[in-house]
C-alpha cells in the first residue's frame, strides 16, 4: 500500500481500457501523460488485467448531511461512492437544511472537499424548502463556489405548471438543468406500491405508471415550448420510456436516468411487506425492467445513477406503511449494471462508459470528470475485474445506513481500485485511509 | 393447518378450510353449554394484540380463547407505548419475552400481521385479526361457515359481495376462500371502488347490483363509509345508496331461500336499510355468533391442539 503516500506518478500497468486490449497507463501529477505497453516507471502500481473505465459519475446521490448524519455523512457517502467506482456524486438538495441557498451548498462543498473520497457537487434545491412554492436562489447558488448547475426538488415534484417552467426558463442563464422527481402529487396520495394486480392484492395504496409518465409528457413539451434544458430522475415505466424517446425524436432537450434497482428489481418482491423493498419510485413490474432496459440500450435513457438513499435501520424495520422510500445504491451500481446490461450482451462497457461517467459529467456540467481515458485527460480512473462474484454483505458497507436490497444476493464484478486524480481513493478493494487523500 | 400463522385466507386450502369449518361446527355445540369451557388451551398465552379499535373483533377472539381455557393478554395500542411511538419490533419483542403462544393482531398497516410472522422478532402463532386493506382471514370463515349453515355445500353457490372492495380487507378475504371452497363470486361496486387488477381475481366483477340478485345464493354489503364521497368516489351518499344500497324491493328480487349478510358495523341507511338489516333472511347476528366457533377453530387447530388428538374435545 506504499503506493497510497507517493501517487504523485505511477504507472498503472496491465489494464484494459473499457475492456479493450491491455495497456499500460502512466499518471502524473494526477493527470494521464502516456498509454502503451511496456511503460517503465519508479512506482507500479498492478491492474491485474482487470478492466479500467473512467471515474464513475452520479446524478443522484442522497449525502443526508446536513441534518440526517445518523443516516449517512459526506464522509461515509463519499466512502462508499469510491467504493463504488465512483469519482464524483450530485449531493441531493434534501437535507435538513434544504441545499436551497449558496451557503447550503458550500457547506456540502467543503466537506467534499475536506474527505477527498470524490468530488461531491451538490444539487440546489428548484424551490425554497423544496416546498414548491417559490424559486429558491438559483443564480447565487450557480455562482457559488459550488458552481451549482444541477436543480433539483428530488422528494418531490415540482408540480406546479407555471413553477416548473419558470424553472425551466431561468436556469438557462447559467447553463444549469431542472432534474425533475416525476410524480403527480394528486394521484399518489399515500401511496405505497406499484399500482397494479399486486397492490390490490397486497392492500396497499397504488402509486400508479400514470402520474409519472404524466409529469415526464408535460415537461417535454414545457421544455420543448421555452427552450430549456429537462433531466428526468429515475424513470421507471415503459410509457416514461416511451415519452422520452419520443420527445428525443423531435429534438426536445431531454436526459433521462434509470437507477440500478429499476433494472433489475421488480414489485413482486413487495409480496414479503419488507421494506427494504420500498423505494419511490416504486419497483415496476417485469415489463417495466425490460423497458428501462431497452430504453438504456438504445441510448433513449442516457445514464444511470443510483438514487443512493440511506435510512437508519428504525426506518426499514417496522410496517410497510410507515417505513420510509430508498436504497442504497452506490457500492452495487456498477455490478447491477454489468449484470443487467453488459452480462445480457445488451451493452458493451464502451456504453457503461458513457451511461455512468461521460454523460452524467456532461449533463451535470462537472468538468474534469467523464473524460476519455487519454492522454492529457485527468486520472479518474476505476480499475475493475468484471470476472468476480461476490456476496452482498450490508454490514460491509462504507455507508453509515444497511438498506441494501441485494443483501445475500451474489452480484458480477468487483471495484478493485478508484483514481481521483491520480490519487487513489480505494486500491486493492479497500478504502485508502482518511487524511491521505484530503 | 399446513401454516402455523393464519395470515391471508389464501393460505387455506380446501382441506383447511373445510377442517376449519367442521372444527367449528363442533365447537359451536359448547356455545350452547351451561358451562362453555373447554380445557384444550390451558396454560398457553393468547395476546390480543390490537393497533386499531376494534372492539366487536377483540371480543369475539377473546371470547374464543377463553372458551378453550387460554389465559388471554389484551395489548391495546390505546394507552400502550405503542402510542408513544414504541415499534412493531419492540412490541414483537415484549410479547416473545412473556412467553405468547398465540398473538391475534388487528393493524391499519396492509402486511403488519406478516411482518410480525416472518421477521423473527417472536415464535409463536400469529393470526390476523384485520390488517390495513389487506384481509381479514377469520372473518371470511365466520362467513363460509355461517353460510355453510344455510346453503349447504358452497360449491357452486353464487355469492354476491356488494359495496367498497377497494378498501375491504372483508371482500379480499373472502373472494379468496370462497373461491377456495368453490363458489361463483360476484363483486359489485362503482369502478371507483374496485381495485386495479380485479379482473385478475379469481372471481367476477360487475357495476350493476340489480343485474347480480336473482341469481345470488347470499348476498353480503360491505361497509361504506360517508367520507369516501369527499374523494369522489362517488358523488353522493344518496347516490350510492340508489345504486347499491340493499333495500326491501331489492332484496325481494332475491330467491327465496337466499340470505344477507354484513361483517359489521352496519352504516344503516347507507349500503343497507333498517327492514333489510332487520329482516328475517339477515343472517347477520348469527355471523357474530358463528365468529367466536370459528375463531376458537382456529387457534385450536393453530395452538397444536390437533396434535393430540383429531377431537377438540379429545383430551378433555
Amino acid at each position: 500500500m506504499s503506493e497510497r503516500e507517493r501517487v504523485s506518478t505511477f504507472i498503472l500497468r496491465n489494464v484494459r481500457p473499457l475492456g479493450g486490449d491491455a495497456v499500460d497507463i502512466a499518471v502524473t501529477d494526477g493527470v494521464i501523460t502516456e498509454i502503451g505497453e511496456g511503460l517503465s516507471g519508479d512506482e507500479i502500481v498492478d491492474g491485474g488485467g482487470h478492466l479500467v473505465l473512467p471515474g464513475l459519475v452520479d446524478l443522484h446521490t442522497h449525502l443526508r448531511e446536513p441534518g440526517r448524519e445518523d443516516a449517512e455523512t459526506v464522509r461515509t457517502g463519499s466512502q462508499a461512492a469510491a467504493l463504488g467506482g465512483f469519482t464524483c456524486v450530485h449531493a441531493m438538495a434534501n437535507t435538513d437544511p434544504v441545499a436551497d441557498t449558496a451557503g447550503v451548498v458550500e457547506q456540502v462543498y467543503r466537506l467534499g472537499v475536506e474527505h477527498g473520497y470524490c468530488d461531491v457537487q451538490p444539487v440546489g434545491a428548484v424551490t425554497v424548502g423544496l416546498a414548491g412554492e417559490r424559486l429558491a436562489e438559483l443564480g447565487a447558488m450557480a455562482t457559488s463556489a459550488a458552481g451549482v448547475r444541477v436543480f433539483s426538488d428530488d422528494g418531490k415534484c415540482v408540480s406546479d405548471a407555471v413553477l416548473m417552467r419558470r424553472a425551466l426558463e431561468y436556469v438557462k442563464a447559467f447553463d444549469g438543468v431542472i432534474a425533475q422527481h416525476a410524480q403527480e402529487p394528486r394521484l399518489t396520495e399515500g401511496a405505497q406500491m406499484n399500482e397494479g394486480p399486486l397492490s390490490g392484492e397486497l392492500g396497499l395504496t397504488g402509486w400508479p405508471a400514470v402520474a409519472e409518465e404524466a409529469i415526464i409528457a408535460r415537461d417535454v413539451l414545457l421544455a420543448e415550448h421555452v427552450g430549456s434544458r429537462l433531466h428526468v430522475c429515475h424513470l421507471s415505466t415503459r410509457g416514461s420510456v416511451e415519452i422520452v424517446r419520443w420527445a428525443k425524436s423531435r429534438g426536445i432537450d431531454v436526459t433521462a436516468e434509470v437507477t440500478p434497482h429499476h433494472l433489475l428489481l421488480t414489485d413482486d418482491l413487495v409480496r414479503s411487506y419488507d421494506p427494504i423493498y420500498k423505494v419511490n419510485p416504486p419497483l415496476r413490474s417485469a415489463d417495466d425492467v425490460a423497458a428501462v432496459r431497452e430504453g438504456l440500450a438504445d441510448g433513449t435513457i442516457d445514464i444511470v445513477a443510483t438514487d443512493h438513499a440511506p435510512h437508519p435501520m428504525e426506518d426499514k424495520e417496522c410496517e410497510w406503511n410507515v417505513a420510509a422510500f430508498g436504497m442504497l445504491g452506490l457500492e452495487t451500481a456498477l455490478s447491477v449494471v454489468q449484470q443487467t446490461m453488459v452480462d445480457t450482451g445488451a451493452i458493451g462497457w464502451d456504453r457503461v462508459a458513457e451511461a455512468m461517467s461521460a454523460a452524467p459529467a456532461r449533463i451535470g456540467r462537472v468538468s474534469g470528470h467523464g473524460r476519455p481515458l487519454a492522454v492529457g485527460e485527468p486520472a479518474n480512473l476505476v480499475v475493475y475485474d468484471p470476472t468476480a462474484r461476490r456476496t452482498v454483505e450490508p454490514a460491509a458497507s462504507a455507508s453509515l445506513s444497511r438498506n441494501t436490497p441485494y443483501a445475500g444476493l451474489e452480484l458480477p464484478g468487483r471495484v478493485v481500485a478508484t483514481f481521483l486524480r491520480g490519487r487513489p481513493t480505494v486500491l486493492g478493494g479497500t478504502l485508502s485511509p482518511e487524511g491521505v487523500l484530503s | 393447518m399446513k401454516s402455523s400463522h393464519l395470515l391471508s385466507a389464501a393460505d387455506l386450502d380446501r382441506d383447511d378450510a373445510l377442517r376449519i369449518l367442521d372444527t367449528a361446527e363442533e365447537l359451536l355445540s359448547v356455545a350452547q353449554r351451561p358451562i362453555k369451557k373447554l380445557p384444550t388451551l390451558r396454560g398457553r398465552t393468547v395476546v390480543n394484540l390490537f393497533f386499531e379499535d376494534s372492539t366487536r373483533t377483540r371480543i369475539s377472539f377473546e371470547a374464543a380463547a377463553k372458551r378453550l381455557s387460554a389465559d388471554v393478554i389484551n395489548f391495546s395500542a390505546k394507552g400502550s407505548s405503542v402510542s408513544k411511538g414504541e415499534s412493531l419490533k419492540d412490541t414483537a419483542l415484549t410479547l416473545q419475552a412473556m412467553g405468547a403462544d398465540a398473538v391475534v393482531i388487528r393493524h391499519p398497516a396492509s402486511g403488519a400481521p406478516h411482518r410480525l410472522a416472518t421477521s423473527r422478532w417472536m415464535s409463536g402463532a400469529v393470526v390476523n385479526a384485520g390488517d390495513g386493506m389487506h384481509e381479514h382471514p377469520t372473518q371470511a370463515l365466520l362467513d363460509a361457515f355461517t353460510m355453510c349453515r344455510h346453503l349447504g355445500d358452497l360449491e357452486g353457490k353464487s355469492i354476491t359481495i356488494v359495496g367498497d372492495v377497494l378498501h375491504s380487507r372483508v371482500a379480499r378475504s373472502n373472494a379468496l376462500l370462497l373461491h377456495t371452497l368453490g363458489a361463483d363470486v360476484t363483486l359489485v361496486a362503482p369502478p371507483t371502488l374496485l381495485p386495479v387488477g380485479v379482473e385478475t381475481w379469481p372471481v367476477a366483477h360487475s357495476y350493476d347490483l340489480d343485474a347480480n340478485l336473482e341469481k345470488a345464493d347470499a348476498v353480503m354489503m360491505l361497509r361504506v363509509q360517508r367520507e369516501r364521497m369527499n374523494a369522489s368516489y362517488f358523488p353522493s351518499a344518496r347516490e350510492y345508496s340508489r345504486r347499491f344500497g340493499l333495500d326491501t324491493a331489492r332484496m325481494n328480487r332475491m330467491p327465496e331461500h337466499a340470505i344477507v349478510m354484513h361483517p359489521g358495523p352496519m352504516n344503516r341507511g347507507m349500503e343497507i336499510t333498517a327492514d333489510v338489516a332487520d329482516s328475517p333472511r339477515s343472517v347477520i347476528v348469527e355471523q357474530v355468533t358463528n365468529g367466536v366457533a370459528v375463531r376458537m377453530a382456529v387457534l385450536y387447530l393453530l395452538l397444536g391442539g390437533a396434535a393430540d388428538a383429531d377431537s377438540p374435545e379429545g383430551n378433555a
